[in-house]
């Protein structure tokens, strides 16, 4: 019999996904986490920090794409961007694909993901070298307190809140974040699954926050076949601006911004949300 | 740095600090599966599966009541006394003994080692409720040194020197002085020449060390109370030390005598002393001498790094040693986050409650001026960024301007009686708005810090009872007072 190596990711206590790995590529304990490198006969290469899964070099373009265009063919003028977390590139990768945009600063805590991403990841990681770009070695929340009305667009690229990303999923983080937008900014933030209940909790957290500090505050949902239950939200938070009523189909499909997963046809049906999933929202709004 | 050539006695010293008889007996009881036919009647959790669950096999099989091997705290002779020698060796004291009813039982222990009735004892006023009710218990008379009060802050200080000689001159027959080593807040005496002051009368030294145990683990932090040559000092392991809450020490230096201190604890400590928290203190203590100077490092990291952060959001002034004036405040904690906030109009108790009902975000307490919070090795950077976030959110959307708030926290106590003769005196229940002028016969205090702000004997003037009032307003946790809501108050007949 020949010996098969398996990462698995646990999903929940009860519940784990398994990939089939073909080789380590990395391995490096930094002082936030643990990160490793896999190539997988499926998935592709993928990133692991502290045993979760982040993403996969098959699917990773659908959440870098909705977290990404979603906000931009809303907004009309975004200028500033500010991306925390995505030490992978990924995020930057899809806002390099405007040429309005002047500036984005990625803060990221830990540069060892960065300095894998440059040297392992390169489908995510290579726009990092954009002149535009400025990465900032930081602890997110620490960055964005000092920060007042900045920024166009704030995007929270963040993994799980368990661990490194806890602080944003926090009240103080979303108000920070608000302080650090023009007056008609823009947050989008990884936002978990409704599905499994350790997720859910986030999910409810997330948005019960989100709504205490941000006039304009819903989420919209993508499919990414490697994430728990494969059902993914993302927050969208304005304090202007509307998702689909500022909508701006004909602006953005103008730009002929090649994208695998993103049109405006599918951005108005992201926000088509399920019942259960509306319950959430509806639930923690009232309690706000 | 460069480190020294650790002499053959380090090396000894180091080798025995490695041992933790207590709780490896306890340990090999566990596994030695006795037939238990003795207290706890849970019998290693079996005889209460839900607690056990709940607590965990372990813990439960921990459990268990004073026999042969585990000795007995009361009477220690093998490995109780064991562990306590190594506490003591570990923080430079003569003899060390274990305490399972709080840091509360021993302060209690030192005074009533040091006092009888009638006897006169020096302290400062804002000394826990602790110390005032050893007063009442052994019947001890107080002398109070007003400890200086930072005007700006509205907090206590310490007992200025001068202030000290003074009392111990107007009395010379006191049998001792109570030093807080430090204040809640981080603030120091300079307790080596309190010392010196005190052993020249002829009177011992007791420190109440309660915030405290970290001083004997770096060399940057304020002399600890063995160090500077007190008699007697409550160290109170389980707050900053990393025992589990409700174990602490008790630590003396000869002349002292170790057993009739013994005694004396033995008049109100529980005979059923839970091995949990002994086995804690034995391996605390361990932690401690190997790992002390490490965690003490990365906690005055944090403070310093937060109180820097803290203060450029402006409005709130994170104190640090910069309040030291050689007297009053004489050294500072700065493992110890304290942070005033009246200048943005907010009370510290206001700020405490909105940390915890808007951030999720539970400090040590607010008062009327000030928050404090307390950080330690277990932190994680992430945690303080949230703590400075927060502030920073509650500043932005709930700033007010500072008029309004109360400008003054310490009041110097005008005594009529003993603490004892009023705990004990025939007393009735008067409103507390209509109690001005007449004499307490019960405490009152916040809870946090616990330092009453009226005790049995002093008198209810206007500025006492419009600092309960006040203080109540604002949200803080009043306690001392038999009336569970603080309406009214027991007075003297």
């Amino acid at each position: 019999m020949r010996t098969e190596l398996w990462y698995t990711d646990e999903h929940t206590r009860d519940v784990r996904f398994s990939m089939k790995v073909v080789e380590q590529i990395a391995s490096k304990k930094s002082a936030v986490q643990q990160i490793d490198i896999f190539d997988t006969s499926a998935y592709g290469r993928v990133l692991v920090l502290d045993g979760g899964l982040m993403i996969t070099e098959k699917d990773e373009f659908i959440y870098h794409e909705m977290i990404t265009h979603v906000p931009m063919a809303v907004h009309p003028r975004v200028k500033n961007v500010l991306v925390i977390g995505g030490g992978d590139g990924g995020t930057v990768r899809e806002l390099t694909k405007y040429r309005t945009i002047e500036s984005i600063d990625l803060v990221e805590v830990d540069k060892h993901v960065v300095l894998l991403a440059k040297k392992y990841l390169p489908f995510t990681s290579s726009k990092l070298k954009d002149k535009r770009v400025k990465v900032w070695f930081e602890e997110g929340l620490r960055y964005v307190r000092g920060k007042k009305a900045e920024y166009d667009l704030i995007i929270v690229d963040s993994s799980d809140p368990y661990g490194p990303a806890e602080g944003f999923f926090t009240r103080e983080f979303y108000g920070t974040c608000f302080k650090a937008l023009r007056d008609d900014g823009i947050l989008i933030n990884q936002h978990e699954s409704p599905f499994y209940a350790a997720h859910q909790k986030s999910v409810r957290d997330a948005h019960r926050h989100i709504v205490m500090e941000f006039p304009v505050s819903t989420v919209y949902q993508c499919h990414i076949p490697s994430y728990p239950s494969g059902h993914w939200l993302f927050g969208f938070a304005s304090k202007k601006y509307h998702p689909i009523g500022n909508l701006d189909e004909a602006r953005w499909n103008k730009l002929r911004i090649n994208t695998r997963y993103y049109n405006t046809a599918l951005h108005r049906g992201a926000f088509a949300l399920p019942n259960y999933v509306l319950d959430i929202l509806k639930e923690e709004e009232s309690g706000c | 740095m460069a480190r020294t050539v650790p002499s053959r006695a380090e090396d000894a010293r180091t080798a025995r600090q490695r041992a933790t008889p207590l709780a490896d007996a306890l340990d090999a009881q566990r596994i030695n599966r006795l037939a238990h036919f003795d207290v706890p009647a849970h019998k290693s959790g079996r005889g209460n599966p839900e607690l056990t669950e709940y607590l965990g096999e372990r813990a439960m099989a921990m459990d268990v009541n004073s026999m042969k091997p585990l000795d007995n705290l009361g009477h220690p002779v093998s490995v109780i006394r064991d562990a306590q020698r190594l506490a003591a060796e570990a923080f430079g004291a003569d003899d060390a003994f274990f305490m399972v009813n709080g840091t509360t039982s021993a302060v209690q222990a030192m005074i009533m080692a040091t006092c009888t009735a009638g006897d006169e004892i020096i302290l400062p006023r804002n000394v826990h409720r602790s110390a005032i009710n050893a007063l009442v218990v052994c019947g001890a008379i107080p002398v109070y040194v007003n400890p200086g009060t930072d005007k700006r802050l509205g907090i206590p200080l310490g007992m200025r020197v001068e202030d000290v000689a003074k009392a111990i001159a107007e009395h010379p027959s006191a049998k001792a002085v109570l030093v807080n080593n430090p204040t809640y807040y981080g603030i120091c005496s300079n307790l080596v020449e309190i010392v010196k002051l005190a052993h020249a009368a002829g009177m011992r030294v007791l420190a109440d060390e309660a915030h405290g145990t970290h001083f004997y683990f770096h060399e940057e932090l304020p002399v600890s109370a063995m160090a500077a040559g007190c008699d007697m000092t409550a160290a109170s392991i389980h707050k900053t030390g990393g025992s589990l809450t409700q174990s602490s020490v008790l630590l003396t230096r000869r002349p002292v005598n170790p057993d009739y201190v013994r005694q004396v604890i033995t008049l109100t400590q529980s005979t059923s002393a839970s091995y949990l928290l002994l086995s804690s203190l034995d391996i605390a203590r361990k932690n401690l001498f190997f790992r002390g100077r490490e965690m003490y490092q990365k906690t005055m990291d944090f403070a310093d790094y937060a109180r820097e952060e803290i203060n450029e959001l402006g409005g709130y002034y994170a104190f640090g040693p910069e309040i030291i004036d050689g007297d009053a405040v004489f050294a500072f904690d700065r493992t110890k986050l304290s942070v005033h906030t009246r200048d943005i109009g907010l009370a510290g108790i206001e700020v405490y409650d909105h940390l915890r009902d808007d951030y999720g975000i539970q400090i040590e307490f607010g008062d009327v001026g000030n928050l404090l919070a307390i950080l330690s090795a277990g932190d994680r950077m992430m945690d303080v960024e949230r703590l400075i976030s927060a502030l920073e959110e509650i500043k932005r959307l709930r700033e007010k301007s500072p008029i309004g708030l109360f400008d003054h926290e310490y009041i110097d106590p005008v005594i009529a009686l003993p603490p004892q003769e009023a705990f004990y005196a025939k007393k009735r229940r008067v409103p507390m708005r209509a109690s001005t002028g007449l004499v307490a016969g019960e405490f009152v205090m916040s809870y946090p810090p616990g330092i009453p702000i009226v005790a049995p004997g002093e008198r209810i003037t206007p500025d006492v009872l419009e600092h309960i009032l006040f203080a109540k307003e604002k949200g803080c946790f009043m306690t001392g007072t038999e009336d569970m809501n603080l309406e009214y108050i027991n007075v003297l007949a």
